[in-house]
């Protein structure tokens, strides 16, 4: 467990409420849910997660901290926002949701080979780095995220779609070597970093260490 | 008036000159009808239309009026002409509105049309026109009963209408429960949060008007008249009398709390520490603001726990199996006084319901204020020692327990009415009756936990307003929520239904508006809902009445006196004019000048009835004007087919009909007899209450009749039905005609 | 026809020999047909799209998208900003919004920008979908008095999806059941779908790549329900909708024993053929499975 989840278990002892209004994005919201279930039986991938949303909801209210937190249930969104279109109290669930995966990796607890977690770290990755998505490299990071023999299979088994996107152009074998990228990439990595700092600093700044 | 003279007015509008032959119509309205003067006109609601019936009333002496249009439903504006009796005869939604327009069709329409213009001329020859009784004159002055939220706003409403008030109370004080609350949830805007009561204010303005006279410390002793000339004994706590003459009365006694200590298993009575919402009431109220202190030690409480549905919404035995509907909303106020004080606060509930325009923002405001809502259902609190809540997680699917100081258990309304007025007298009536022993028993047991009269009628049918179901007072919820079954009183506030304080405060206003209107009706003579304005009353012809006394028990409103040889009194002002007593008289000698057993009787015999060969059956429907006899009229609006050998009378309700013009009806010939009445029971929609359900059960013992008669049982039924039954009401007629042409045969009765 | 400029953010998947080459290459031939004139964004950078919450919080993610906002204002001051992309669209919309509304926010996304001197300041420009524009500032009735190859007899399946839809969507419409993109087919004269079952059902979005079985399965009822609506094509204004639901027919195909060959074609592929351009204008030959009613229709 990193050291800032320890912080924030000792600092939110008797509240994980209170910690996930501070810490999550659009946190302050929860508490006003309703518990209508709207938003479970509005998700596209509802019968997959172990916890829809309103259960998350009740789980956070029932400070089952570590339950939520390590839940493979908000990687399972597809942000098509059907949840915040419906939800009569006007939680913004999506962004809920998109808040407590965030909040769980900055605490290293996401589940291990959480496919939409790797797979949105790669993306990440991809464009701080350039600025841009290399979707390529994406695509082929994607095959071999499992090691290099599934990767093989992997690709394989998308070699068709491959050439198949290659022949309509709307693939470039010579992503691979560089690329889609923005000129200003120093620049947009200098930004990400200082807006990363900032943030961490929101978390860190009332633990009575820092700030 | 001098003679009687019938005009019969024949529409050859909206297709009626088209479809059918009016020149017939014409004919058989003087040759059948006996009308003195018969006319055509191609469209007779127009203003030239109307003119030609006012002049032959101001010129050629008319004084009763055929109209052969459309239904006593429509165009009522242009057919009202004063100081006429008048029959309708529906030829246009009722007859060739559904009827196909075909050459087939043609005669049998024709023979309907002919058949309702003979029907309305006899109906009209037996009318009289209603003139008030001058039984009661003007008097605007009310009695309110309850000086609570509901009581307290009857009087200011009425004293603001300019009517005088006798307010009694029976407590030391004005302000009943809501007096006791140290915050009240918002009117407006619920997003604020609790405010301020405005009970204070409404008792310095109760106390400050002159119109509005005050009791302390009383009770009703007595009351006896009818609206507009009521007469109520009021006796104070230290034993004196006085009396006073009002025109109606308001009921608003409120509601009673529900006695926890039957709760034992979430901790009611066994330990201080667990109350109910008003106990909290009075615990916030002590601590002003401050943190609230617990009665078992004096400890300020940081963690309160609210659990909804205590003891209601349940079918358990002792049990209130109704929600009442303010506690979730009051829950809510009261977790927000220990938020605000700095402790937290949870909210067990299965379903949160925050009803009115607040409730949703009160809720929010809860949420935002961070009291904390658990959807669960409370198993147990245990006492033992510190207080822990247990109960079954819903959401989480789990068994979970909640520690907490304090325990408030959201207990229901119990309606503070009188008692069942039947009881006493079904307990008369079993105990002068052979092997009722057991019932006498157990009628007494009930008896002997009823509550003290409120009202203390002198009434043939008991000492207060009749109760719907767990003692909540009656009145026709739908259409009109304040009319008791006993006219001119008015019952507001949780007497009526569970409610919370804004709710209470718009029905006391409601009621009032509702008895000064019965003030001002009885007045003229003119009935409550639903005839408003009708000024024909029952009246019995006592050389032929056998004192039997159904009429006295029938009535659904109690309208009906005895006097000491056991006839019946009409009290015109008490009375709605269902007719109710008309239909239970086995001699018939009860009667409205323009509603008769004769009015209805004769049309159903001035029906043509075909030889039986003819193969032209009739089937007499008897449709309730409030929902069957409208739903008709829609089907025609529709173009609904209906069987051609139907032939449609509106009754003023099923309670009306008495089973002579059934028996009349099948000695006529006809081949079926339908009533079609409102539903009956707990969930009645009948207008009048009782009368569709009197009707169904005359109607069960109709069977003995048809035997003598020989006839088959299938030949007469009744329905219950809705005004929304527009198509399922022409298939049951159309479903009896199959019936009568495919199974049954004609009946043998046509001479 | 008045010409109209914007500023513009075509995003990463539209761009040369990205995954919506086709969608580039038809807009800009829409946009030539409709006489509006395209300003791209010198250097503008990736929105983050819906899935990079897994690798960046809020700010910044947030201060992505405030980059593109900020250079937008620079570059081509007083020009909405029109986005082709439903995720660019959204997250830009979004990011405006928040910062708007969270002093926290606007304070991080600020210093952030200041790194590399830009700043959110005055009035933002107006972050607008291409649909938005086309709908609103051209109108449906002047879309299809421009048309010279009227689609006739073609049915087509207006699938929305999500992003264009929820929580924005195009002013004036419902979220459950949008008409814009039904009135759109009408305007070039071909025949809408009606009653399309999945009109704003979810492709998945990014779970595609991380999820496929799920989401597969959700693509399958997708492509089902135009064919159940008779439908000879599906249309999409978003590109990740075009990708997921044109790309994967054939995997489907295999695991629901389905016998799919939808084509899935933009918007702006429609309005570019009804309009006269070719086919290799109109990016026809950029679909996957080929859409010959379309290409018939660039050969009369």
């Amino acid at each position: 467990m990193s050291n800032l989840n320890q912080a924030m278990i000792e600092k939110y002892r008797s509240s994980f409420l209170n910690e996930v209004e501070a810490n999550v994005e659009e946190g302050h919201w929860v508490k006003m849910c309703m518990q209508c279930g709207v938003c479970s039986g509005s998700c596209p991938l509802g019968p997959h997660w172990e916890h829809p949303p309103q259960e998350l909801f009740m789980m956070i209210r029932a400070n089952e901290r570590e339950a939520v937190l390590k839940s493979d249930s908000m990687w399972m969104c597809t942000s098509c926002y059907n949840c915040i279109a419906r939800c009569p109290r006007g939680l913004p669930i999506t962004h809920i949701m998109h808040g407590l995966a965030t909040y769980a990796k900055r605490l290293n607890l996401v589940p291990k080979k959480q496919p939409t977690a790797e797979f949105g770290q790669m993306f990440w990755d991809s464009l701080s780095k350039n600025g841009r998505v290399n979707e390529l490299k994406i695509g082929v990071g994607l095959y071999f995220k499992d090691g290099f023999a599934q990767g093989v299979k992997n690709a394989m088994a998308g070699r068709e779609l491959g050439m198949a996107m290659m022949k309509t152009q709307r693939m470039n074998a010579m992503e691979y070597f560089g690329g889609h990228k923005c000129k200003d990439t120093s620049g947009i990595q200098k930004m990400l970093k200082k807006a990363q700092e900032f943030e961490d600093q929101q978390i860190t700044r009332f633990d009575g260490k820092e700030g | 008036m001098s003679e009687n003279k019938t005009g019969a007015y024949i529409c050859q509008g909206c297709g009626l000159g088209e479809r059918l032959d009016t020149s017939q119509l014409v004919t058989i309205a003087t040759r059948d009808g006996k009308a003195n003067v018969a006319k055509e006109h191609e469209f007779l609601c127009s203003a030239e239309g109307v003119k030609m019936i006012q002049d032959d009333i101001d010129n050629e002496g008319v004084n009763k009026v055929v109209i052969a249009a459309c239904s006593r439903r429509a165009k009522t504006d242009a057919f009202r002409f004063d100081d006429v009796a008048m029959s309708r005869a529906n030829l246009r939604e009722g007859v060739i509105w559904v009827r196909p327009d075909t050459d087939e069709a043609r005669e049998t329409t024709q023979e309907m049309a002919d058949d309702y213009v003979r029907m309305a001329c006899a109906e009209v020859k037996h009318m009289k026109l209603p003139e008030s009784s001058g039984e009661q004159s003007l008097n605007r002055h009310l009695m309110v009963v309850g000086g609570g939220i509901s009581g307290l706003t009857s009087a200011i409403e009425a004293a603001k209408a300019g009517y005088k008030v006798d307010l009694v109370e029976k407590s030391g004080e004005l302000g009943g429960q809501v007096g006791k609350l140290y915050k009240s949830v918002p009117r407006k805007n619920g997003l604020q949060g609790y405010v301020d009561s405005e009970i204070g204010e409404l008792i310095e303005a109760v106390n400050a008007n002159d119109n509005i006279t005050i009791h302390l410390n009383t009770t009703v002793a007595g009351t006896e008249g009818a609206p507009g000339r009521f007469k109520a004994e009021l006796a104070t706590e230290s034993g004196s009398t006085s009396s006073i003459e009002i025109g109606a009365i308001v009921q608003a006694t409120g509601f009673r709390r529900y006695d926890i200590n039957q709760l034992d298993n979430l901790g009611g009575g066994k330990s201080p520490d667990v109350v109910d919402q008003m106990g909290f009431e009075e615990l916030a109220k002590a601590a002003n603001g401050g943190t609230i202190k617990r009665p078992s030690d004096g400890k300020e409480v940081s963690n309160v726990v609210f659990v909804q549905c205590a003891g209601q919404r349940s079918n358990e035995p002792g049990h209130l199996n109704y929600c009442s509907g303010h506690c979730c909303t009051t829950s809510i106020k009261q977790a927000m006084y220990v938020r605000d004080a700095g402790g937290d606060a949870t909210v067990l509930f299965d379903d949160l319901r925050t009803p009115g325009a607040t409730g949703e923002d009160f809720y929010r405001a809860g949420q935002e204020k961070g009291v904390a809502f658990s959807k669960g259902k409370c198993t147990s609190v245990d006492t033992s020692g510190d207080l822990k809540v247990n109960f079954k997680d819903l959401i989480l699917d789990e068994d979970a327990t909640a520690n907490a100081d304090m325990v408030v258990l959201a207990t229901g309304m119990v309606p503070a009415s009188g008692p069942n007025p039947y009881l006493q007298l079904e307990l008369d009536e079993a105990k002068n009756q052979e092997g009722q022993e057991e019932k006498v028993v157990k009628l007494e047991a009930e008896l002997a936990k009823a509550p003290d009269s409120i009202l203390n009628l002198s009434y043939r049918q008991g000492t207060d307003v009749p109760h719907l179901k767990n003692g909540f007072t009656d009145s026709h919820f739908i259409c009109f929520p304040y009319e008791t079954r006993r006219t001119g009183i008015y019952t507001a506030g949780p007497v009526r239904r569970p409610m919370d304080t804004s709710q209470a405060i718009e029905d006391a206003t409601g009621a009032t508006m509702k008895a000064i209107q019965a003030c001002e009706n009885a007045a003229q003579g003119r009935a409550a809902h639903p005839r408003s304005g009708d000024l024909s009353f029952p009246s019995f012809r006592k050389e032929g009445c056998t004192q039997c006394k159904r009429c006295t028990v029938e009535c659904p409103f109690g309208a009906i006196d005895e006097d000491e040889k056991g006839y019946p009194q009409y009290n015109e002002a008490r009375c709605r004019r269902c007719g109710t007593c008309m239909g239970a008289c086995p001699v018939r000698v009860i009667s409205f000048e323009n509603y008769s057993v004769e009015t209805v009787g004769q049309q159903l015999k001035n029906v043509d009835i075909p030889d039986e060969f003819d193969e032209k059956p009739r089937i007499l429907v008897l449709a309730c004007e409030n929902d069957a006899y409208p739903a008709l009229d829609m089907a025609g609006m529709n173009r609904e087919e209906i069987s051609p050998w139907a032939r449609i009378i509106p009754v003023r309700c099923l309670g009306s009909v008495n089973t002579i013009w059934i028996t009349d009806a099948l000695n006529s010939g006809y081949d079926g007899v339908m009533l079609m009445g409102c539903q009956k029971g707990d969930n009645y929609q009948c207008h009048f209450v009782k009368g569709s359900e009197m009707a169904h059960y005359r109607m069960s013992k109709i069977d003995d009749t048809l035997k003598t008669l020989n006839l088959e049982k299938e030949r007469v039924q009744t329905y219950e039905v809705s005004i929304a039954d527009i198509q399922r009401i022409p298939k049951l007629i159309n479903d009896m005609d199959k019936m009568i042409v495919d199974e049954i045969g004609m009946s043998p009765f046509k001479f | 026809m008045a010409k109209k400029e914007y500023s513009f953010y075509p995003g990463c998947s539209s761009q040369k020999k990205a995954s919506a080459d086709n969608y580039l290459r038809s807009t800009y031939s829409m946009c030539d047909a409709l006489d509006i004139k395209l300003n791209e964004i010198d250097d503008w950078n990736c929105c983050g799209a819906s899935i990079g919450y897994a690798g960046g919080g809020e700010v910044p993610r947030i201060a992505l998208s405030a980059r593109n906002v900020a250079l937008s204002a620079q570059q081509n001051p007083d020009q909405d900003l029109v986005a082709t992309c439903a995720a660019c669209w959204l997250s830009t919309r979004e990011a405006q919004e928040r910062i708007e509304e969270n002093d926290k926010v606007r304070e991080g996304v600020n210093a952030a920008l200041d790194e590399i001197g830009l700043k959110i300041e005055g009035e933002q420009p107006k972050a607008r979908h291409m649909v938005e524009a086309l709908i609103e500032d051209i109108g449906f009735d002047e879309l299809a008095s421009g048309v010279q190859k009227p689609l006739e007899g073609i049915k087509i399946a207006g699938y929305v999806g999500c992003q264009t839809n929820r929580p924005f969507g195009i002013a004036g419409e419902s979220f459950e059941n949008p008409k814009y993109l039904d009135h759109m087919i009408e305007s070039m004269g071909a025949q809408a779908v009606d009653r399309y079952d999945k009109k704003v059902a979810c492709c998945s979005g990014a779970l595609m790549f991380s999820e496929p079985e799920k989401g597969h399965a959700l693509v399958k009822d997708i492509i089902e329900a135009a064919y159940d609506g008779g439908a000879d094509m599906i249309v999409t204004p978003c590109p990740l909708c075009q990708m997921n639901v044109e790309s994967y027919q054939k995997e489907i195909n295999k695991t629901f024993k389905t016998k799919f060959e939808m084509p899935v074609v933009y918007y702006s592929q429609l309005i570019s053929v009804a309009y006269g351009k070719s086919a290799k204008e109109s990016a026809l030959d950029g679909q996957i499975i080929p859409v010959k009613q379309l290409e018939d229709v660039t050969n009369k």
